[in-house]
């Protein structure tokens, strides 16, 4: 088991004073410092309004894993697609969701980025190509492979980014998605985030090998190991494979060595993972680090961070002040949207439709 | 009018749709050079080449999961599974991806997929024939279709496909070589949702779908003939929604209901569909309402144990027999 954190040296040490790996404008680092400390921050807040019981149900943080969403989507296009599994508040905020409506999901009002009906799990934006958190450990595996296969059908120069977790791989469905986006050259990037376990089962427990990457070389499919406690290096690597997606050689498999420093699930008791080890990894908490980095190159200063955290907190603030006085959803509309095109026998006429056509939304 | 096989009529509809519309591709399990395990897209791949007609690998989660995401991602997909008992490993894709997304993220987008699937039996064995409709019908945001004639059969995936939901379409193998009469003109839907009378009586309400509304009608023929007994027949042909107006309606001329299905009795989709017709019907009802289903056990190999436990005609005639 992988319980010593993998040091990793951001690859810009030696580079001049300004300058970022991987063509980076430094405004795009500032940006990319930026989301990982509103994801952060979110959480944060999400965590404080679970106590308090204005959350409820499942939530499940992200925080010691922003660099991983923030360095992957910031080297996706804006309309690449984008799904990932239930951890999923880091996807939304890196694509840049609504993080009012975000947190107002949270609290299953109405005015939440999926009016309430699917909560922390299941935030989505199609309007920013962002679909959804799924819940069902694996499930959205094939799902990105079909929407890559679509994205190739109507010969679309777009990618598809699908995140999960270690412990996904151990689900046939994983096996059965990257079969066929391998079989059929799919331009689809699987994110493994690996960050040692899957809920309370460690990689010794759940998996023969501790290195993820290597389940996708029986699908001959090219892999990179990327460090996921440091935004530049998942940058690195993303950028790399949805190019290689994007020159139509089919699907790339990144794994990021990351670490949620939380534990899985606000009911965690984490009995499985002693304290020392979970320090040891916040020693690599990958927003001092890059905000140091950054400093370091003279891309900004330590004031300019100060003030980023600032705004943020006063952004989330505002966020929770949103969410805690929307209104709820009203009862007689818990019947919407089951299906796009209802149908009622009742009826002598059919419903008309409620929804357009989900290509419309797809393209 | 063409005179055609359930089977035939069924790819008609595909080629039909697919001619019309570029969106639409089919996948699954030697669906190309096999033809399909019951030859229904027999020459689809000549006509419109692999990249529209997808052999997939044996990974039934996974084709429903690619389906899904595809019809996401613009299409419309139309994915075939071998048989209703391998759908169970498909089960969760269906219902927890493909019935819920629209619901879930608040409308943002549906999913227009056709999951076509066949029931059926025949000396295949206790995993192979089996009889799950209930099961899918039970899931809010899944369409379920069982059409039984070759018109229904067609029209009906038509409508599937164009339909903006995820559709469970199921057909049956023991209706494949049926023939009947089928509209020739392109575009004839027959709508989702909508049961059909199709004979008329005035004594008894036999309700079915899929074979057994063959064997309701059988039985319909054979209690006129040997008992006088003038049977209204309703063909249900949508599961999910079901269309309750048209049999509340016939059970209030008649006042007899029987229902015919051969799925599990416990559990089975009649047992809802009676709870609900009891409460809407029961001042209409002369008789407690009979049921035909299978019994609950395995279906076995051997033909003559097999063939003492799949419900037909007779035991829709001992039915009405017994309720007078
Ligand atoms: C099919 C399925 N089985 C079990 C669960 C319960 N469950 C939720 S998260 C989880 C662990 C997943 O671990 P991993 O994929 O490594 O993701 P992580 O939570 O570590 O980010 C489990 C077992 C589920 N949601 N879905
Ligand atoms: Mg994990």
């Amino acid at each position: 088991m992988a319980t010593t954190p993998r040091k990793s040296r951001p690859r810009a040490a030696t580079r001049s004073a300004g300058a970022l790996p991987h063509g980076l404008t430094a405004q795009q680092g500032r940006d990319m410092y930026r989301k990982m400390v509103q994801i952060r921050h979110f959480e944060d807040h999400a965590a404080e309004a679970y106590a308090q019981a204005k959350v409820g149900g499942f939530l499940h943080l992200y925080i010691g894993e922003e660099a991983v969403a923030v360095g992957a989507i910031a080297a996706a296009r804006e309309d690449d697609h984008i799904l990932g599994h239930y951890r999923d508040h880091g996807y939304a905020l890196a694509r840049g969701c609504d993080v009012k409506a975000c947190m107002a999901e949270l609290f299953g009002r109405e005015t939440g980025i999926c009016h309430g009906r699917g909560g922390s799990m299941h935030l989505a934006d199609a309007s920013r190509h962002f679909w959804g958190g799924h819940a069902i450990v694996g499930s959205h595996i094939p799902i990105g492979a079909g929407m890559a296969y679509a994205m190739q059908y109507r010969e679309e120069p777009l990618v598809v980014l699908d995140f999960f977790g270690d412990g996904a791989t151990g689900n046939g469905i994983f096996h059965e998605g990257l079969n066929m986006a391998a079989l059929w050259n799919l331009p689809v990037v699987f994110i493994c985030e690996n960050n040692l376990y899957g809920m309370g089962a460690t990689l010794a427990e759940e998996s023969p090998v501790s290195d993820m990457m290597i389940k996708a070389e029986g699908y001959t499919m090219p892999a990179v190991q990327c460090d996921g406690m440091d935004v530049l290096s998942v940058y690195g690597a993303v950028q790399q494979a949805a190019e290689h997606c994007r020159s139509g050689k089919g699907p790339f498999f990144v794994e990021a060595m990351t670490y949620r420093f939380r534990g899985h699930s606000m009911a965690d008791p984490e009995l499985y993972r002693d304290k020392e080890e979970v320090r040891r990894w916040r020693e690599l908490d990958p927003i001092p680090r890059f905000g140091d980095f950054l400093v370091q190159h003279r891309i900004t200063s330590p004031q300019e961070l100060a003030e980023v955290n600032e705004e943020v907190e006063a952004e989330m603030l505002e966020a929770v002040r949103f969410a805690d006085s929307s209104p709820w959803p009203e009862p007689d509309t818990v019947d919407r949207w089951i299906y796009a095109k209802p149908i009622d026998p009742e009826a002598s006429e059919e419903t008309p439709s409620m929804a357009g056509d989900p290509a419309g939304a797809a393209t | 009018m063409a005179e055609l096989t359930y089977r035939e009529a069924v790819r008609s509809a595909m080629r039909e749709e697919m001619r019309r519309d570029s969106r639409v591709i089919l996948m699954g399990e030697s669906i190309t050079g096999y033809g399909g395990s019951y030859a229904v897209t027999k020459g689809l791949v000549e006509e419109f080449g692999p990249k529209r007609v997808m052999e997939t690998p044996i990974a039934e989660a996974g084709i429903v999961g690619f389906a899904i995401g595809a019809a996401m991602g613009g299409l419309r997909p139309v994915a075939e599974l071998m048989t209703v008992n391998f759908a169970l490993l498909a089960l969760d894709q269906i219902v927890n991806s493909a019935a819920k997304f629209h619901y879930m993220f608040g409308g943002q987008w549906s999913v227009p997929l056709v999951v076509r699937t066949v029931s059926g039996f025949g000396q295949l064995g206790p995993t192979h024939s089996q009889t799950f409709e209930g099961w899918f019908a039970s899931v809010p945001g899944l369409k379920v279709v069982m059409p039984a004639t070759p018109a229904d059969a067609k029209g009906l995936l038509l409508s599937a496909i164009r339909d903006p939901d995820p559709v469970i379409f199921i057909e049956h193998s023991l209706l494949y070589s049926t023939k009947g009469e089928v509209p020739e003109e392109v575009d004839r839907e027959v709508p989702i949702g909508r049961a059909a009378v199709v004979r008329e009586g005035t004594d008894v309400t036999l309700a079915g779908y899929s074979r057994m509304l063959l064997q309701a009608l059988h039985a319909a023929e054979v209690l006129e003939r040997e008992d006088g007994v003038s049977c209204e027949v309703v063909d249900l042909r949508t599961l999910r929604p079901l269309d309750y107006p048209t049999v509340v309606g016939s059970v209030g001329r008649t006042h007899r209901l029987v229902l015919c299905g051969e799925d599990w009795r416990t559990g089975g989709f009649g047992g809802s569909l009676l709870s609900e017709i009891q409460d809407r019907s029961f001042d209409d009802l002369d008789a407690p309402i009979a049921r035909v289903a299978m019994r609950d056990v395995p279906l076995p190999y051997s033909r003559r144990l097999e063939q003492q436990l799949i419900p037909g005609s007779q035991q829709i005639v001992d039915a009405v027999r017994r309720m007078s």
